[in-house]
């Protein structure tokens, strides 16, 4: 797959404070990719900057082979982005507010009025076209600007915290509506987030920011790896665990821990998934009754928070 | 410059200020007093009242003092043995001049204070900095937004004067008296420099305040300027004729066109987004 955004070590600094600082980030054509990190970890700052709305003051950074820093205007016809708060026009209408970006996105008249009916229809706010944003809740404000982003077909979506602020309900439907737009794999999307979960469901790849900078990048798979590289297999059996059925475990190849959690319950920490099978017939040979073996990946939270931690101990 | 942007951003701007009564309705009631109510007690409801013209002239020390140190150009206008014509050209034609200035002012401090620093504080303006328009573009869409209608509902509201001061009072004066000479220069001349003046001011404002209200407010400052000259004109200090008029004007568009550059070289993306940090 082609890089549509490939940064190296750009920075960017507001005053005297750096909020982008050795920031290196890639992204292929087709890609889900979150951008996760802590309020004024960078994301927002990067979004400015990729769509050349600010100025990085050093390193190098393509956008659909396109330059942000001369080639900014170029990036945002080609680039959609919702913004952190809708950012609406609340005294016009969903429809004027659509006619309006689609206008200044270069497409004719004719085209604005096809897309708007299209999305509009899409993100169930037809019957509210002709009313004022400000008497719409917060949900129907996020799919209208979820819209407007979509308005002239971007080749890339930028999301900026999308489901902040909204209640679970309204936020369902702005991530069932991400979803949709992530599985038609015809635009790159780009997520920044702090809701863990959203980026589990929703993205192929996950970069997490600490202070301005990429701390880690990976398909949830190679983070683990690289950041919690094991995984956690528990067993419920029927009988009482003895305690020297665990010493035996300890010892086997591939097992790095082993540990009791109630009477019948035990978990293994493993390389790999490798030695559950022998663990099993270890344990029928002795007659034990077993009810049931979960395999336990990290977590995308575990995993952040692990970066997070030994991003801080390191600066400590 | 792509010119369908500009007209878009300023199409905006007008549709919303349109939506908000709390906007426009104060800004017809001030026109609509000096453009239609006053001209009316002057030339209707005082002559109506049997009112002594030189009671208006007289008792008031500055308007006696504008009258005595009215320098010839102006004073050939008013005809003495005419007491109620003087009287109605004394404060339409001359006094309130200045004051018809504060019409452009009021719309273009509106307009423009909402439109840079509205934006700003509703944060509608990240959405609009990440469409493909140019600096160029944002920046003279917004400037049309404030400027056109400031300088057109101005002009209109001299069409009205015009047809009140020489229409109501034709049975004393029995011709069309009204513009003077003085007033071409200060609609045509003066308004469109204030206009810009105060808009350029109000862009560079806005980039260095976080509200509405702050840009309205510093930018309203341009009112000094009008209550400079007309305090300068009723205390015989500074008679608005139509030199000094040119050369006022010229003043404030060279001001206008320094601040202008200013403004220009001073908008861009960066400068608004970096300012809200």
């Amino acid at each position: 797959m082609d890089e549509i955004i490939n940064c190296r070590r750009l920075a960017f600094r507001y005053g005297e404070v750096y909020a982008l600082h050795d920031f290196s980030f890639q992204v292929n054509g087709g890609e889900v990719v979150a951008l996760l990190g802590p309020n004024g970890a960078g994301k927002t700052t990067s979004i400015r900057v990729l769509n050349g709305l600010l100025q990085s003051e050093s390193g190098t950074c393509t956008v659909m082979g396109l330059n942000p820093s001369c080639d900014g205007a170029k990036i945002r016809a080609r680039s959609g982005v919702l913004t952190e708060t809708p950012a609406l026009y609340e005294r016009l209408t969903a429809r004027q507010n659509l006619a309006f970006f689609g206008a200044l996105s270069g497409l004719s008249p004719l085209d604005v009025e096809r897309r708007a009916k299209q999305l509009l229809g899409m993100f169930k706010l037809e019957q509210r076209a002709n009313d004022r944003v400000d008497s719409f809740s917060k949900g129907m404000k996020q799919r209208l600007a979820l819209a407007r982003a979509l308005l002239h077909e971007p080749e890339i979506l930028f999301l900026d915290e999308p489901t902040s602020d909204l209640d679970p309900e309204a936020a369902r439907q702005v991530q069932d509506l991400i979803l949709e737009i992530s599985n038609l794999k015809e635009r790159t999307v780009v997520l920044c987030t702090h809701h863990l979960f959203e980026a589990e469901q929703l993205c192929d790849r996950v970069a997490v920011m600490s202070n301005g900078h990429v701390t880690a990048a990976g398909t949830l798979d190679e983070l683990r790896a690289q950041v919690i590289p094991f995984i956690r297999v528990i067993f419920r059996l029927a009988n009482p665990v003895q305690s020297e059925w665990l010493k035996a475990f300890s010892v086997m190849g591939g097992v790095t821990d082993v540990r009791l959690l109630e009477a019948q319950t035990f978990e293994l920490i493993l390389k790999d998934e490798r030695p559950v099978p022998a663990v099993v017939e270890l344990l029928v040979k002795k007659g034990v009754g077993i009810q049931a073996v979960e395999p336990r990946k990290a977590s995308l939270e575990e995993i952040y928070l692990r970066l997070q931690q030994n991003h801080e101990e390191v600066h400590a | 410059m792509n010119w369908r942007n500009v007209f878009t951003i300023a199409k905006k701007d007008w549709i919303e200020v349109r939506q908000n009564r709390y906007a426009w309705i104060p800004m017809l009631i001030l026109p609509f007093l000096f453009v239609v109510i006053l001209p009316l007690v002057f030339t209707l409801v005082m002559p109506g009242l049997n009112v002594d013209p030189w009671d208006v002239l007289e008792a008031d020390a500055d308007i006696r003092f504008f009258m005595e140190r009215m320098p010839d150009s102006l004073a050939r206008y008013i005809d003495l043995q005419k007491p109620m014509e003087s009287m109605i050209v004394v404060m339409l034609g001359f006094m309130f001049a200045p004051m018809f200035l504060i019409l452009p002012l009021m719309y273009f401090t509106t307009i423009a204070a909402e439109s840079f620093a509205g934006e700003r504080e509703r944060k509608t303006i990240e959405a609009l900095l990440y469409t493909p328009a140019s600096d160029a573009d944002l920046l003279s869409g917004k400037v049309a937004a404030a400027a056109v209608p400031s300088i057109l509902i101005t002009w209109l509201g001299f069409v009205v004067y015009t047809l009140i001061l020489n229409l109501v009072p034709y049975h004393l004066f029995h011709r069309l008296w009204f513009p003077l000479p003085t007033w071409w220069p200060l609609i045509f001349w003066i308004t469109p420099a204030l206009v810009v003046l105060g808009i350029a001011l109000t862009v560079i404002i806005s980039a260095r305040v976080q509200n509405f209200l702050g840009a309205y407010q510093t930018s309203a400052s341009v009112v000094l300027l009008v209550v400079v000259l007309f305090a300068g004109q009723v205390s015989g200090v500074l008679y608005l004729s139509v030199e000094v008029e040119l050369v006022l004007g010229a003043i404030i568009w060279l001001i206008a066109l320094v601040l202008g550059i200013f403004a220009v070289r001073t908008f861009n993306r960066g400068a608004l987004l970096a300012g809200k940090k």
